[in-house]
């Protein structure tokens, strides 16, 4: 059977990438954030999951505003890097599992949850920004990797709460699935920023700190909260942080927290890591 | 208050809804299009004239030739899509959030540096009334 054992939650900032692949990562601006990350890489290779469930958006680069797909998953056997607008970033294609993305697609859709199947995309920085974090830069990644797409740029994304049930449903998913398979779910993107307008750089480390809590003491709670929060508290682009709970749904009601970082600023955004694991 | 007045009572920010989307479609296309090498070529070799191939409004238009980004915001553009547009012009988001805030680049950065902007006196349009 397969298995989520574990969930992983990180910002994805395109200038964390950019600072990877121009080999900026011991500047004094980018050093601390990057250390933050050390342990996190430790401890993805010692538990050499077989794949990845990566749950992030897409920023306008496969899907503009021709299509819009709420969730869409990718089933494809590879995913190239997108050239959004400065040349694709240098990193590995993504080796997708079409077997495993497809039985969740199949099942998530009887269980109610009508996402899109994605046959063909790119990913952009929302992707491979948090492998690169959590696995450097190798030749090839390390594991397969399948892409689940949110729609958080047109409003309105989906509820909290949509994202919850729907970690719910991959994980059941998941584990109907009769092969010994490893999955760890990535929930990307935030924490709190604000890329646009006369708030731009708005961060609130209150509302990161207890969102962070909360994701082991009461995510039923976050689970409940409504965008128009998100947009005040955390910034107009906080609001990504409703796809952590699809990562937060996927894991045991007790998973417990073994790993967070928190570090402002890279870019205009606060970065947020946090890893949970199931009980075994 | 109603949820819509909830969104509109918060200061300084947009929300991509349906009526921005639908006011923003083509500006927005036009940015994307800027994803292809060929199209960033042939913008820069004649910005009004590739304008031309996009139904925009006489506004948008004027926006994006001015770079006037809180304008193109205000026409229906949305972030993620202008973003191609000064990735073309060799712009980073730090550099067009601090023009959008109207500070300088430095001071945004330091702002940053120390933490960002507040949450507090930023919830609400009457918390910037007050301050003028
Ligand atoms: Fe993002």
């Amino acid at each position: 059977m397969a298995d989520i054992i574990a969930g992983v939650a990180t910002s994805h900032v395109p200038a964390i990438g950019a600072a990877i692949d121009l080999g900026k990562t011991q500047e004094p601006y980018w050093q601390p954030l990057f250390k933050g990350y050390e342990a996190s890489k430790k401890w993805i290779a010692a538990v050499e999951p077989d794949v990845v469930i990566l749950v992030y958006n897409d920023h306008a680069s496969a899907f503009s505003l021709e299509i819009i797909p709420t969730f869409a998953l990718g089933c494809a056997a590879e995913f190239q890097p997108t050239d959004e607008g400065w040349g694709p970033r240098p990193v590995p294609a993504v080796k997708g599992d079409p077997e495993l993305a497809w039985h969740i697609a199949q099942s998530v859709i009887l269980d109610e949850f009508d996402l899109t199947i994605v046959n063909n995309m790119t990913v952009d920085h929302g992707l491979t920004v948090p492998l690169s974090l959590m696995f450097g830069q190798p030749k090839e990644w390390p594991c397969r990797v399948i892409p689940l797409a949110v729609n958080v740029v047109q409003y309105p994304p989906p509820t909290g709460n949509r994202c919850y049930n729907f970690g719910k449903a991959i994980r059941k998913a998941v584990e109907s699935f009769d092969k010994d398979l490893k999955v760890v779910i990535f929930g990307t993107g935030g924490m709190s920023h604000q890329l646009q307008g006369p708030r731009a750089g708005l961060i609130n480390r209150e509302f990161d700190t207890r969102f962070l809590d909360n994701l082991t003491r009461d995510p039923q709670a976050l689970a409940r909260m409504q965008h128009v929060e998100y947009v005040r508290e955390a910034g107009s682009e906080g609001i990504e942080m409703v796809m952590w709970l699809i990562m937060r749904g996927a894991l045991d009601d007790d998973a417990k927290e073994i790993y967070r970082f928190y570090h402002v600023p890279a870019s205009n955004t606060a970065v947020g890591h946090i890893i949970l694991e199931n009980p075994r | 208050m109603t949820l819509q007045q909830q969104f509109d009572d918060i200061p300084g920010t947009t929300l991509f809804d349906a009526q921005r989307s639908r006011q923003g479609y083509h500006l927005n296309m036009f940015c994307m299009s800027l994803m292809k090498a060929e199209n960033r070529a042939a913008f820069k070799a004649n910005e009004a004239g590739f304008l031309e191939q996009f139904p925009l409004t006489p506004a948008q238009r004027d926006a994006i030739l001015k770079r006037d980004w809180n304008g193109m915001i205000a026409l229906g553009g949305n972030i993620y899509f202008l973003a191609k547009l000064f990735s073309t012009d060799g712009l980073s988001f730090q550099h067009v959030a601090a023009l959008m805030t109207g500070s300088t680049q430095p001071e945004y950065a330091q702002m940053m540096l120390n933490g960002g902007r507040c949450a507090d006196g930023n919830r609400s349009k009457s918390e910037w009334q007050q301050r003028g």
